[in-house]
Order: C-alpha cells, then structure tokens, then sequence
C-alpha cells in the first residue's frame, strides 16, 4: 500500500506492507538505522521515536498509522554532520550510555521530556526513562545525562548577565 | 594516592566512542546491508526431546521468494560439530539438530528468503514430524541418571572434578563449629538489549567468508573456520562492528556457521538477527543454573578456617563454555578470606534446557554468593556482627602478595581500608537505626553486605584445570601503533567492543606514555586477517591486557624517537630526554629535536637515522598475560588471573510483609580496581553492574514448566531491572594499584555484579530472620518471598 509518511520534517510517498512495522519501515526503507530494534514487543524501547513530540514505541506500530503525523528520529534532532545537539552533548559529559544501542531512544526521550518540562526533578527523570531498559549503565550516568542537559538548557536561555 | 603521576590516565575524560552513538552512529550488525542479502528464520523444536521422523520442506519452498530451507542432516554431513574444550565427542553440538533435539526451542531448520518476514512465513510451512522422547530438566536428576540427554554419552555428567587443597580433614576435625547451606542461583543471563546477529558473506574467487557479527568470542574466526572445514585464512572477521551489549554471552558460533554454511552453498550473502524469543529460548546464551552444598568450619571468634563445596551446574543440553564457568571462581575460590583449606568438587550436568554460555564474571557471581552467605550465618550462629565477622577473616593490606590454598597468588589490596571508607560516608550505627525504625514501623528491614573479588586479567589456566588435555597457558591481547610521514598516530586493536570503551582506553594509554593529547590518536580495529592475537574482552582483561600492550607498543616508539633524536644531536643515548613529543639534550636544553623534526627523519632522511634502524615509526607489542604462563601443578593448584579487584556493598532492603517486595532503601559501595584509566567508564561499568545484580537477585530467570518449555520468553515474563529498580548508589573509590600491571590497573569489567546478588540476598535474610525463617534461592521472587513470609507470620500467630 502507498503511503505519505513524513519524517524529519520531510514528506515521502512510500509503498509498503501493511504489516510493514514503523520500525521496519524506518530501517529498511528509509535507511534510517538510529531506531534500534530490541525485543519487538513493546517493553525495551530501543526503538522510540517521537511521534508529534511524543515517544512512542515504532516496534508497535504499523508505519500506515503513522501517515499523516510528525515523525522524528534521533537522526532528526541531530544539528548536523559531526554536530551535536545540547542534550547529546549532554550524553557525552556524563557518559550516559556505554554500547550504545539503546542511546537513541534516551535521547528521544530525553528531548521529549525536556520539551515538556525544562526543570524536571529527579524522579521526573527517572519516571521518563523508566520505560527504555538500559543493560549496561544502571542510569545513574543517564539520569545525570538529563538533568544536566536540563541545567544547561535554562542556563542558554536565560539572559547572558543573569546565567 | 599520587595526583600527578598521570597525565591523561585516570584524567575526568570523555568517552570518544559517545559522539557516534548519541547520534544514532553506531553500526550495529543489523545496520549493514551487502547488496543482494537473504534473511534466515530459524523453525524450533517446540518438545522438550524429541526424535526427528521427517521433515517436510515442499510447502514452504513453493511460497515466492523463498530460496532453501536447510535441516540438520545436510549441515551435519557437511560441517564439524561446534568446538567445546571438553572431551565428550559423544555430546556433540551442532547449529541445527541432528536426529534428536534436545531442548525446546532448539533449532531445527533453517529457511532463506528475500525477507525475514517472508522467511518466517515460510517457517511456519514446514511440516516436522517428531516423536517425543522422556526429558530431565533438574540437575540433580540428570545427576542420578535415569534419562539421559545424549544417549550415546552413557551418562548426563560433563564434567566431575574434586578438588582438595590444604588439611580440610584436620581443619575440620579441629574447628570446635560447623555450618551447612544450600544455595542456589537461579538460570538468568545478561540479555543484551542487541540480540545476536550474524551477516555472512562469500567470495568463490577469493575463497574468502565475509563476517560481520555481533560477537565477543576468543577464536572466533577459528572456530568458523574448522567447524566449516576451510582454512582460518578464508575467514575473515571484521571487528570494525560495534556490539549492542555482550556482558560475556554473544558467542553466536553456532548461528555463524549455520549463516556462514548457507553464504557458501548459496552464493549470496545472509543474515540471520536473532528476534527476542530466539534470542532468549534458542540463542544459547542462558547463564549458570547452579546448585551448592556449602559447609565451613570455624571457631569460636568466627574465623573460619575450612569450606568444603559442593557445585553442581546444570549447562542445558549441549557443553558450550558453560562448564569451564565451575572452574575460573578456583582463582578466588576463597573470596577475601583467609580461609586455610578448601574441598571443591565441581560437576556439569546436561539437561533439556536451553545450552549455558559464558555470563559476565563467568561462574565467580554465584561463588561470591555462597561465601558471603556463610559469612552471614556464621555471625548469626554466633551472634556477632556480620561486619566484624568479615573484619576478622579479611586479608590484611600487609599480608599481599597472599597465596590462597587452591594455588592463586592475589597481587594486591586494603580491604579493611576500603570498608572503612565506605562507613565514614555512612554511619553503621545510623543505618542500623534506620534499619529498626523501619522495623517499628512494621516493615521487614534489614542490612545486607557483601565483601568480593574481581578476578581480572583473564588467564583462563581453568581450561587445563578442568581437562588435562588443554595445555594452553597463553592468554595475550596486542596493539601496533604507527606514526605517519605527517606525524600522526594511528593505534589498533584487534577485536570487537560491547561497550566498553576500548577505543578510549587505547588513546590514553598511547597518549599517557608518548605525551601527546589522546585524541590525536586514532583507534581502529582491522579484520582478522590483518590483526595480531586478541584474547577479546573476557575475563575482566582489556584494561590489563589492551592496556599494557598499548602501553609496551608505544614505549617501543617512545625508545626509537629519543634514539633518533639523541643521533641527530650527536648526543649519547643517555642525556637524551623525551619530553611532549621533542627529544633534547639534558646538559643543553636549548639543543632539540621537535615532532616533525623527528618523524621526518625517521621517514625521509634514512641518511640522519642511526645504523641498523628500520626507518618509519611503526610498532607491535603482544603481551602476554601478567603472572601467567603456568600449567597447574598434580595436587591442581595453579594462578589463575593476575588481577583482583575488590568491592564492598553496603545496602538497606525495606519489605512490605503483605507484598514480599524487597525494595533497597540505601545502597553504599566501597570499590577498588587499582588505577582507574578512565573514571567514567568505571563508574558506567560497576552502576550497570550492581544493577545486573539486582535483576539476578530479585528478577531475572529464565523458568521453565513441569514439561521442558521456557515460560520466560518475553521481557514481560523475563523482567530487566528498569530506572525505578536501581537506586542512586554511592560510589566511595579507593585505588590500591597492582604490581603486575604497567599503569597499576586491574579489572572493573564485571564490578558490581559480583556483590550485589550476594548482598541483596544478605540484606533479605536479615529482614525475615526475625520470623525464622531464610531464602537461599535466587532470584528471590516477590511472589516466593510473599509466600514464605505469610507463612512464617501464620506459623507464629498459631503458636
């Protein structure tokens, strides 16, 4: 089946499956290999992306029912090439990852929340995350990750003589 | 500690390998398309045992863009069975089976088609015939014999190894007290988030096997190589794949062969990434399933001076490295204790479950549990502190090196010092009174500890220990650095990464030593026909053993850079002086030779090098494991690995008595791994650690039905602790260097998961002991926990 999916802000016409998953649709059609596949059944969230600025799960959805909606990638709040944005850079300073497979979907959420609420608590932290299974951090360094990037945030948009 | 003996190591520093995963950058063996690639689903056996009467493929090869199904028969006749390090050639182990399968969910057939989807479509097309055959799942059934799993075997046992070192006889009759436990550690594994992948690829007119994998193995390309009956030479691994989290278990030899077989007799190259329910019920990735019988001797003060131990392990129903994981915990078979004498018979069963692999710490989690359960009950049986009882039977910092009875000489370490730490930052006799002010508010509280060894450096002599056969005493890890015509450096190492930030660790290193900003050196991994040996990232070791053979590689150049530059000077060797890239002569330091000055020589002015020199700056080191090297003796002592971490954990559980819940309340760690290289990787490496630990101690296990299925097939069955089940955890960071190490570093590969099971276990004890009652069983489920303590409440109310 034919389908409008736009992604990054960018708008394409494609011809997929109706069981084609959001994720698989992403991957292999799109080449868009940042969405990560884990378990396939809606519990890890490797796979989040956001979908009109809410993280979703692409495992659990068909790629048709997100026609007509916003989706975006970690490829898409990426800045650019070699450019990265404040809460990846964020990511960096604390080391809130380790093999990487399931970074950027805390990212997404990371941005997610931070869109929401630019001064979260902790628990507000780990209630965000609480839905993406990292293996190898324990997220202390991930939890340190946001709340940083949130600190940083406010300090940008704060007039210069008040940071 | 000595803050300025480092530059660059031990330095705040960023991860470099980050940057390209916080954008989506990483690429993972399922990223990589080769053109023209089929996709393999693999069809399961869905009995316990089974014979296999028929298989028919006629349907499935009909559906459109399906191209072959293989079975087990074709692959037997044309491939080696799959490496083992045992000597059972009548368990052999193949990637689809051969006649008879084994366990439920072990693979049976394997379809190609143009898409996973449609080859799993075409999976479900296959007819197979079996004939259900008696299984045993327990291990001390399969122990008593009855069924047995591999027929032709004779027996179910693998492996059956007694150990004796020291008087345990005397030290037993003299001790005045005795204890027994049974323990047992549940099946659980490391359930990487990445499941295993494989993409394979061949070229008829190169002879050359293309992989690209999620793998974290020693020999790997070996192993295809034999099992496939081609020269290790048409193998080629590429490392250049970033692994999604191994932990020890993504040792897909099995799922490389088969996708290594059908590349070579199709001609196209094939991929098989494993789904979640292959990956957790037929990926062979299950960690240990073991069963102890402990008994310690001690006197009256708690100093236990003798511990006879009894392992059993169940390793599922085919010898993958599982049973060798009864043996690495020999090299801390003690723990932190001056135990004198120790009896350790070490058994490995097979049965109808799913095949056992190497699981992070590989055998030394469950071990460290015992001994901290007996340290325990010992304070308990005398009515002493459980942390005076540990103060009393801990090495003292002035007793290393310490020779432990089973042959291991530990290299370093001030755990009193470490524990001290830990308490300033939090008073005992606070946390005791937090403890009992939950109590009074009707909570089950209590205050668990745990003191464990890290064993590092990944000097597996256990594989000679276990069969006489193997004589393999060299365990080496290797790096070349070449210098360019322009001057800058390239470093390599030469397998893959799982997360552990390798490529740092490579970059500091040859930073620290040749005095240049690490990351100015780039990291890169080449195949494995252009790399020198890996031991891969086991046993702890890559700190250690990357680490010093980066370390050695780059003094090498360090030594011809200031041999070139004292030359030049005109200078004897000895008033040369290397300082940030420039050679100068100590008497006249205005007299130098700068960076370029020096690589310039060395590549373009063959006339200005000294006589005898190669000219172009490159170098290899391959390193030897330190202290290894040696076989074991008659009496099977030996050392093992040269490293020993140590960690404390110091935590508070609250129980709800109407959920059984534990949840922790306070957790405190005391850790030392020597010289920290990089301090945000070891504080990532032991938080995931102790938050490893908690899902084997409270959530985690692979479970199976009374008929041999896995009923733990999801993550909603199969539960990974999330953010809401690890706690924030103080970290209190001591650094005793190791003498046998080029920067006093050791291992923290697998910290925290080795303490944290035996200390959650410690601190539910202490919560329920007050109802008579104890769990020695992991993972201690709420439903279980809940259970046994309504029971103990309703036992009490009728007395």
């Amino acid at each position: 089946m034919r389908i409008d999916l736009t992604v990054n802000g960018e708008t394409r016409t494609l011809d997929v499956e109706p069981r084609t998953t959001l994720l698989d649709c992403l991957r292999d059609t799109l080449a868009l290999k940042g969405a990560h596949a884990g378990c396939e059944h809606g519990v890890c969230g490797a796979c989040t992306v956001l979908f009109d600025g809410v993280a979703v799960r692409s495992c659990l959805m068909f790629a048709a029912q997100a026609a007509g909606s916003a989706i975006t990638t970690i490829e898409g709040v990426t800045p650019g090439p070699g450019e990265m944005s404040l809460i990846q850079d964020a990511f960096c300073e604390t080391h809130g990852m380790q093999c990487g497979y399931c970074t950027p979907a805390m990212v997404l959420v990371a941005h997610a929340l931070l869109a929401d609420n630019p001064e979260p608590t902790r628990e507000q932290i780990v209630e965000a995350i609480s839905g993406n299974i990292c293996r190898c951090t324990g997220y202390a360094q991930i939890v340190e990750a946001i709340a940083l990037a949130a600190e940083r945030m406010r300090g940008v948009n704060r007039p210069k003589d008040s940071r | 500690m000595n803050e300025h003996r480092h530059r660059y190591v031990s330095a705040d520093r960023r991860v470099r390998e980050d940057r390209r995963f916080v954008a989506g950058k990483g690429k993972f063996v399922a990223d990589i398309d080769l053109p023209n690639t089929k996709h393999v689903a693999v069809v399961t056996c869905p009995h316990a045992a089974a014979r296999i009467k028929s298989i028919d493929k006629s349907a499935a090869l009909k559906m459109p863009g399906v191209h072959y199904v293989l079975d087990g028969a074709e692959l037997a006749g044309a491939t080696l069975p799959l490496m083992t390090g045992l000597d059972t050639p009548n368990v052999p182990r193949r990637p689809l089976a051969f006649e008879t399968a084994r366990y439920s969910g072990e693979w049976v057939a394997a379809v190609v088609a143009d898409t996973r989807a449609l080859a799993e479509d075409a999976g479900e097309a296959i007819e197979i015939d079996y004939e259900p055959l008696p299984f045993v799942l327990d291990a001390e059934e399969a122990l008593a014999g009855g069924v047995l799993v591999h027929e032709a075997h004779g027996s179910n046992v693998l492996l059956d190894k007694n150990f004796i070192w020291g008087e345990v006889d005397k030290d037993f009759t003299a001790a005045p007290r005795k204890l027994k436990l049974r323990v047992k550690w549940g099946r659980s594994s490391t359930v990487p988030i990445e499941t295993f992948g494989v993409v394979a690829s061949w070229d008829p007119w190169r002879e050359l096997l293309d992989i690209y994998a999620s793998i974290q193995m020693p020999r790997y390309a070996d192993q295809i190589g034999v099992a496939l009956k081609i020269p290790t030479t048409s193998v080629r691994v590429h490392y250049d794949v970033d692994v999604g989290g191994s932990y020890g278990v993504k040792r897909g030899i099995k799922h490389s062969v088969l996708c290594g077989y059908l590349a070579r007799r199709l001609g196209f190259p094939i991929r098989l990434i494993e789904d979640r329910l292959e990956n957790m019920r037929g990926g062979d990735a299950h960690g240990p399933e073991r069963l102890f019988d402990v008994e310690v001797a001690f006197d009256d003060q708690g100093i236990v001076h003798s511990m006879k131990m009894r392992a059993l392990e169940n390793v599922g129903a085919y010898a993958g490295r599982s049973p060798f994981q009864l043996g690495k915990p020999i090299g801390a078979i003690v723990g932190p204790y001056k135990i004198k004498s120790v009896q350790y018979r070490a058994i490995a069963v097979v049965t109808n479950k799913t095949t056992n692999d190497a699981v992070r710490g590989f055998g030394q989690a469950p071990t460290n549990l015992v001994l901290e359960r007996c340290m325990d009950e010992v304070a308990n049986v005398l009515g002493l502190d459980p942390l005076e009882i540990r103060r009393r039977n801990l090495i003292r910092h002035d007793e290393f090196p310490y020779l432990i009875p089973s042959g291991t000489s530990y290299d370093s370490g001030d755990y009193h010092t470490v524990i001290d730490k830990v308490l300033v930052n939090t008073d005992y006799k606070e946390l005791i009174a937090e403890r009992d002010t939950l109590r009074a508010q009707g909570q089950l509280a209590g205050i668990g500890m745990a003191a464990c060894l890290e064993p590092s450096g990944g000097n597996a002599t256990f594989e000679a220990l276990l069969n006489p056969a193997i004589t393999t005493s060299t365990f080496m890890d290797s790096c070349r650095i070449n210098i360019d015509g322009m001057g800058a450096i390239t470093a390599t190492m030469h397998t893959t990464s799982s997360g552990q930030g390798h490529e740092t660790l490579l970059g500091t290193v040859v930073g620290e030593v040749l005095e240049v900003d690490p990351d100015n050196v780039r990291v890169t991994r080449p195949d494995s026909l252009n790399s020198l040996p890996s031991g891969t990232p086991v046993g702890s070791r890559m700190a250690i053993m990357l680490g010093g053979a980066a370390f050695h590689a780059a003094q090498k150049l360090k030594t011809k850079l200031t041999a070139i530059g004292a030359h030049d000077l005109g200078i004897p060797l000895e008033r040369a002086i290397y300082n940030d890239g420039t050679v100068s002569d100590r008497d006249l330091p205005q007299m130098k030779r700068g960076w370029a000055d020096l690589v310039n020589i060395a590549h373009r002015n063959y006339h200005r090098m000294p006589e005898g020199f190669e000219p172009g700056l490159a170098a290899e080191h391959i390193y030897q494991v330190p202290t290894g090297g040696v076989l074991p003796d008659k009496d099977g002592r030996v050392q093992m690995y040269p490293c020993f971490s140590f960690e404390f954990h110091l935590l508070l559980v609250s129980i709800d008595p109407d959920l059984g819940r534990p949840e922790i309340v306070k957790y405190r760690l005391g850790h030392d791994c020597g010289t920290q290289i990089n301090p945000k990787i070891v504080r990532g490496m032991t938080m995931g650690g102790i938050a490893h630990g908690i899902g084997a101690a409270l959530y985690e296990e692979f479970a199976y039905n009374d008929e041999g299925q896995m009923i733990a097939q999801t993550f909603m069955d199969y539960l990974l602790p999330s953010s809401h089940e690890v706690p924030a955890v103080e970290i209190v960071d001591h650094e005793t260097p190791s003498p046998h190490t080029v920067l006093g570093q050791k291992g923290s590969g697998e910290s925290g998961y080795l303490g944290a099971p035996a200390a959650i276990a410690n601190a539910v004890n202490d919560a329920i002991r007050g109802l008579d009652i104890s769990i020695n069983t992991l993972p201690i489920k709420a439903s279980v926990l809940g259970d046994l303590i309504a029971g103990a409440q309703e036992k009490k109310r009728n007395k």
